[in-house]
């Protein structure tokens, strides 16, 4: 099993970031066409025949939200959401580092179909190697005149801002990261209206994650029929997937759309370390419904994971093995989602705070097999009740961990609780299994 | 059996409202002394964006590297320059976490938290789901007990929320310069080197040439 690259396929040329390496290698040839020979019609007829669907998460096509946008003359933007915060995927930060001029062409391309003039690049806080980066290949291509007044000679202009966030996960949420490029709270806003109609300053705005802009390019340079052909069904072309947790050899692997779960898991990254086995993995970053070892053998499309209940995601699989309790990597994770809730809808902001409390419960031994069931209903009092979907993002993975390892917890808050008792028996639990767990302890 | 520090009271947060006070309003510019520098980076900022007041992250990051954190006399110097409320620039300061709302003094001393110094060197232990899985947290209270034995001042220390680099957990990131993969063993190497303000962890940085994860042959990452 190899990796199937094209965009990352430079990625070892050490001055890759300079814009002289950037074009001797190929670098705004794209652009260049698209500017000089092609209608922007043309430029979106051919992004959506690409199939190209969008890498952030949701995996909508992207020729169809770009299509969105209204015609006519009024200011529209274009966003690049760079806010990568979603944990387990770290794959922009990769492509923004390395080549940040295919961001760039992605970009002039992306402005193009939609008929902005104003670009900016949504990037968190914490990249500030990878923001400064960014800042000077924004310098070299102003220089060369690839951004500004008339690219490439065309009567094309194309402002570009990088922009930086300030440490916040919610800003990856599409209308919080408009509010925060706004100069307020990163708070979504309610839908519709969309952003395509009213976004950025209430104009039309278009927003992609960066590995949707930056293949833009070569889909331009060799034709949506030559993309396509990559990748199984609806999935069309290649995917940079981020594998971490526990694997032998975690990292950024760019394979075609459609190969299996357990190639990339076990191939490419070395499947979890010796003697250990997959318990369960995100197979889109942590907001991804668990999935269990027998899923490994799926393709990875967007189609397949959510036929399997999960969903694709960023693209970000996060392995988990054997050796490890699943409670506190529920309480981790219920952690993360409510330290990021900005607390605007009450189901989200009270729903991960009482999840984190009943699993601080579950874990200190003080829970009750009743604690579960409401746990189990809170995150069904919060799917699909917010005006954005972080909520779900906790409540998804966390209902798929109870859903599919229920004995684990039951055990965990019986064990927990006899520990708290200094071993006085609880529940249905024999003596010495009891007693075995009392002495290995609290998780 | 609680493992937790109880959470913070936020600063501001027990004391009574002042009613007899008078709403702050936006700054007269002629009233505020801002540093030249610090005028001109909003300024330039305000300039970007179609609209001046997209510059409140960039600004209120600027007066931040000026005065250690986001103080009262930060945000009312640039409440000054972009001639908005400190109430608004309040509101924002507090929603981003690499925004502080909170003087970083000595964290372990007696003195905590009252004079705050310039620029502290901030070092985010990144102990989210990925980095959870590979014993993140053990790096981190490794790193705090080491600050508390060696008296580390003046620095931003914390656990953080996921910092997009899973490929190197754990990991921390020292004032934007990512290092790792860490083990605990390498807790008193990164103090004394903050300490010492020297560079820390040299070659293991993800922007060092020729960086590469121990496990990678030719992979960049």
């Amino acid at each position: 099993m190899s990796e199937l690259k094209f965009l990352t396929a430079n990625l070892h040329e050490p001055l890759l970031h300079e814009i002289e390496t950037y074009e001797r290698l190929g670098g705004y040839k794209a652009a260049r066409k698209a500017l000089i020979e092609m209608a922007p019609e043309e430029v979106l007829e051919e992004l959506e025949a690409s199939g190209l669907r969008g890498r952030g998460g949701a995996g909508f096509s992207m020729g169809k939200k770009a299509g969105f946008i209204p015609k006519g003359s009024m200011d529209k933007y274009l966003c690049c959401n760079a806010d990568e915060s979603e944990p387990g995927t770290f794959k922009d930060r990769l492509l923004m580092q390395r080549n940040p001029h295919l961001l760039i062409e992605g970009c002039i391309i992306g402005s193009l179909a939609a008929g902005a003039n104003k670009a900016f690049i949504f990037i968190r806080g914490e990249y500030e190697t990878q923001a400064k980066i960014l800042d000077a290949a924004v310098v070299e291509a102003y220089d060369k005149g690839y951004l500004g007044a008339g690219i490439f000679g065309s009567d094309f202009d194309l402002e570009l801002v990088v922009h930086r966030g300030q440490g916040a996960y919610i800003c990856g949420e599409e209308s919080a990261l408009l509010d925060a490029l706004e100069g307020k709270r990163g708070n979504p806003r309610l839908k519709p209206p969309f952003p395509a109609n009213q976004g950025l300053y209430q104009g039309p705005t278009l927003i992609n994650n960066v590995e949707t802009l930056c293949n833009a390019p070569a889909i331009i340079e060799k034709g949506a029929d030559w993309f396509s052909a990559m990748g199984e069904g609806k999935s069309t072309g290649t995917k940079v997937v981020s594998v971490s947790g526990n694997v032998q050899r975690p990292g950024n692997y760019e394979i075609e759309l459609g190969v299996t779960v357990r190639e990339i898991v076990e191939g490419l990254a070395g499947g979890p370390p010796e003697g250990r086995t997959v318990k369960c993995f995100f197979p889109g970053g942590s907001s991804a419904p668990v999935l269990t070892a027998d899923a490994l053998d799926l393709p990875y499309t967007f189609e397949a994971m959510a036929e399997a209940g999960s969903m694709l995601g960023s693209g970000a699989i996060i392995v988990v093995d054997d050796s490890q309790p699943l409670v506190p990597l529920a309480l981790r994770l219920a952690e993360f989602y409510r330290h990021e809730s900005c607390g605007k809808c009450v189901p989200c902001r009270e729903g991960t705070n009482w999840t984190v409390k009943m699993l601080e419960r579950i874990d200190d031994g003080e829970a009750t097999p009743m604690d579960l069931h409401i746990m189990s209903e809170v995150q069904a009092n919060i799917i699909g009740n917010c005006l954005c979907v972080l909520g779900d993002s906790m409540a998804m993975p966390i209902g798929s961990m109870i859903k599919h390892f229920r004995e684990e917890f039951e055990t965990h808050i019986d064990e927990a609780r006899a520990h708290r008792n200094g071993g006085v028996a609880v529940g249905e639990h024999d003596a010495g299994e009891l007693a075995a767990a009392t002495a290995a302890g609290p998780q | 059996m609680s493992r937790r520090d109880p959470r913070k009271v936020p600063l501001g947060w027990d004391e009574a409202v002042d009613l007899e006070r008078d709403p702050a309003v936006v700054p007269d510019p002629a009233d505020v002394d801002v540093p030249p520098a610090l005028r001109t980076s909003i300024d330039a900022a305000m300039q970007r964006y179609p609209d001046s007041r997209s510059a409140t992250l960039p600004a209120l990051a600027a007066a931040q590297e000026v005065h250690g954190w986001c103080s009262p006399e930060a945000i009312h110097q640039v409440a000054a320059v972009m001639q908005v409320t400190p109430a608004y620039l309040s509101s924002v300061a507090t929603f981003y976490d690499m925004l502080r709302t909170e003087p970083i003094g000595d964290p372990f001393g007696e003195a905590a938290g009252s004079a705050g110094c310039a620029r502290p060197t901030y070092v985010y232990v990144c102990t989210s789901v990925a980095c959870h899985l590979r014993a993140a947290k053990d790096v981190y209270d490794a790193i705090t007990e080491e600050a508390r034995d060696q008296g580390l001042e003046g620095v931003d220390l914390r656990e953080f929320e996921c910092l997009g680099a899973c490929d190197m957990a754990p990991m921390a990131s020292v004032d934007g310069r990512y290092v790792g993969p860490l083990t605990t063993d390498d807790a008193r190497e990164l103090v004394t080197a903050i300490k010492e303000r020297r560079e820390v962890l040299p070659g293991r940085g993800l922007a060092d040439p020729g960086y590469r994860l121990p496990w990678a042959e030719e992979r960049p990452v």
